[in-house]
């Protein structure tokens, strides 16, 4: 598959961030151990397969092994790549995070945006990048999304968005606040105009972007086992000092409760998306 | 990183005063400022949430729908007003107020006073995120005027979700931030008691939120909770409803006011 090529690490937080459990390193082939059945896959297995665990576990993946899996081969073409968060409350720290977490990365910023055809048919794409601050929102997150909204809605294109944030940045104080709102009216004159919005949540998307454009989509979907809330596990049992219900904030408790439409594994996404949009294909 | 100097304790200090349970609440501002108040209850989902009150006033002789986050002042109060953080149902019953003052055509006002919005199980599983997006996404686009004003805490999505309006106005001493500062010094320092450090680097103060432009106007403390500092509001309020009501772009510029504001760079 082509998208495998992609998913091969490029960079060093890659190969041992976040996106990914530890690697093996004293066997002859590389390989990771599976957080929810504790096996070890071999890493070239686990990339033929979309980062999924034959045990079902999907790892965390980065924007562009998203956009590899997702788009059509070489149809995907990025917009607002230039927009970047600067450090506007002088927040302790920050400036220098930001230069460690973009060369870390490799990107410039927590979400990348642009256009795509899925199985034929053409969207507007946001994903969001975990290794870049846990996808948290700042102004940039905020612009870029709400561009994509707006230049979809001058194009008439049905947006698809991918979701994993920690929630708004800390950093950008009450600027990564407003971002919250600028992008639900962004969502909201998209979807009055009788345009499409999908979004896949992953894991996690929690916070300040669930309070948001992340729940605002005409069609939910959620990758299995992602954790979707607005405030924080540990918080919460912090604060009610009670235990939490098993899979408690997880995809297919969300589905239980009514707040997304359906669990989306890997393997199926893009057959699904391409379905849902081919649907509402004309609008 | 620098200590818990006197400087970076004026914030904090704000914070306490912003948080402190003698300040007038919700309710004082209704009772005080609008006359033939009707409290409307529930959201027609779930249930009531004591920590949002709304309903139908008049503002000197003009109609309007009123919503307000409620923390109590006394210990029983505070308990059953879950100390102003709402539920989902609280957003819920805003919105259906927000969207019944839309269809008679009423101007709505909003008092916001919480720590956040209710962190709890129930909460998770009845949509907290969800009721707080629809709120965002519905306000933007109300075609009656909106004006917010943050009287005590402005806690992140709990306190926004009755705050996309056309004027947000604060008062001097209340605070407007994207995560409490213990929250703040908690996850980036580890710490909670770097809060004084946490509240000065969030820009949280009334002056601050003026200076990003995210709000339109700081509201003097003098004479606060007596006859002259709620009748001088109640003037302000009537006279920026007027310029408002007059307005017939009134949702192309919300939708500005909330699109400016942040700050970005472009990268070369």
């Amino acid at each position: 598959m082509a998208f495998i090529e992609f998913l091969k690490p490029k960079n060093k937080l890659e190969e041992g961030g976040r996106t990914t459990a530890p690697v093996q390193q004293d066997a002859g082939e590389p390989e990771q151990v599976c957080p929810n059945c504790h096996k070890s896959i071999p890493v070239s297995k686990l990339w033929s397969s979309r980062l999924v665990c034959p045990c079902g576990y999907h790892f965390r993946m980065n924007a562009r092994q998203r956009i590899a899996m997702i788009a059509d081969k070489g149809s995907f073409r990025e917009l607002f790549s230039h927009v970047v968060s600067e450090n506007p409350l002088g927040f302790p720290g920050y400036t220098e995070k930001l230069e460690t977490v973009r060369s870390a990365s490799g990107e410039a910023e927590a979400v990348v945006c642009g256009t795509a055809d899925i199985g034929g048919s053409k969207c507007a794409l946001f994903v969001m990048e975990p290794n870049f601050m846990m996808g948290s929102m700042g102004s940039a997150v905020g612009e870029k999304i709400t561009q994509l909204f707006e230049f979809a809605l001058q194009k008439r294109l049905p947006v698809v968005g991918f979701t994993v944030s920690g929630g708004a940045r800390m950093q950008e104080g009450l600027l990564s606040l407003m971002q919250m709102a600028k992008t639900s009216a962004a969502v909201k004159r998209h979807s009055d105009a009788g345009l499409l919005y999908i979004a896949v949540l992953t894991d996690p998307t929690t916070g300040g972007v669930t309070a948001s454009f992340a729940m605002e989509a005409d069609i939910l979907l959620a990758e299995p086992g992602a954790t979707i809330g607005f405030a924080g596990a540990r918080v919460i049992e912090q604060t009610t000092k009670k235990a939490l219900p098993k899979g408690f904030q997880k995809a297919e408790f969300v589905l239980q409760h009514g707040f997304v439409d359906s669990i989306a594994p890997r393997s199926g996404q893009k057959k699904l998306l391409s379905t849902l949009l081919s649907v509402h294909e004309g609008r | 990183m620098k200590g818990g100097n006197a400087v970076n304790q004026v914030p904090y200090a704000v914070v306490k005063l912003a948080r402190d349970s003698q300040r007038p609440t919700g309710l004082n501002y209704i009772q005080n400022m609008f006359t033939d108040f009707v409290e409307l209850h529930g959201d027609r989902r779930y249930g009531d949430d004591p920590a949002i009150v709304g309903g139908i006033a008049r503002l000197r002789e003009t109609p309007v729908t009123v919503i307000a986050i409620e923390k109590g002042h006394t210990a029983k109060e505070r308990s059953f007003r879950n100390f102003g953080a709402p539920q989902p149902e609280g957003y819920r019953k805003a919105l259906r107020l927000a969207k019944q003052a839309e269809k008679f055509g009423r101007p709505v006002i909003c008092f916001v006073d919480t720590s956040g919005a209710n962190c709890g199980v129930g909460a998770e599983q009845r949509g907290q995120g969800q009721a707080i997006a629809e709120n965002l996404m519905e306000l933007s686009t109300l075609c009656v005027p909106v004006i917010s004003i943050l009287v005590g805490e402005g806690g992140s999505g709990g306190a926004l979700a009755l705050a996309v309006a056309d004027r947000v106005w604060m008062l001097s001493n209340a605070v407007y931030s994207v995560i409490s500062p213990e929250g703040c010094a908690s996850i980036l320092w580890k710490d909670a008691k770097k809060a004084e450090e946490a509240a000065a680097s969030l820009k949280l103060t009334a002056e601050d939120a003026l200076r990003l432009g995210v709000i339109e106007k700081i509201l003097p403390e003098k004479e606060l909770g007596q006859k002259p500092f709620y009748d001088r509001l109640r003037e302000e309020l009537a006279a920026e409803l007027a310029v408002l009501s007059k307005d017939p772009d009134l949702i192309t510029k919300r939708y500005d006011r909330f699109r400016r504001i942040g700050q970005v760079k472009e990268r070369t």
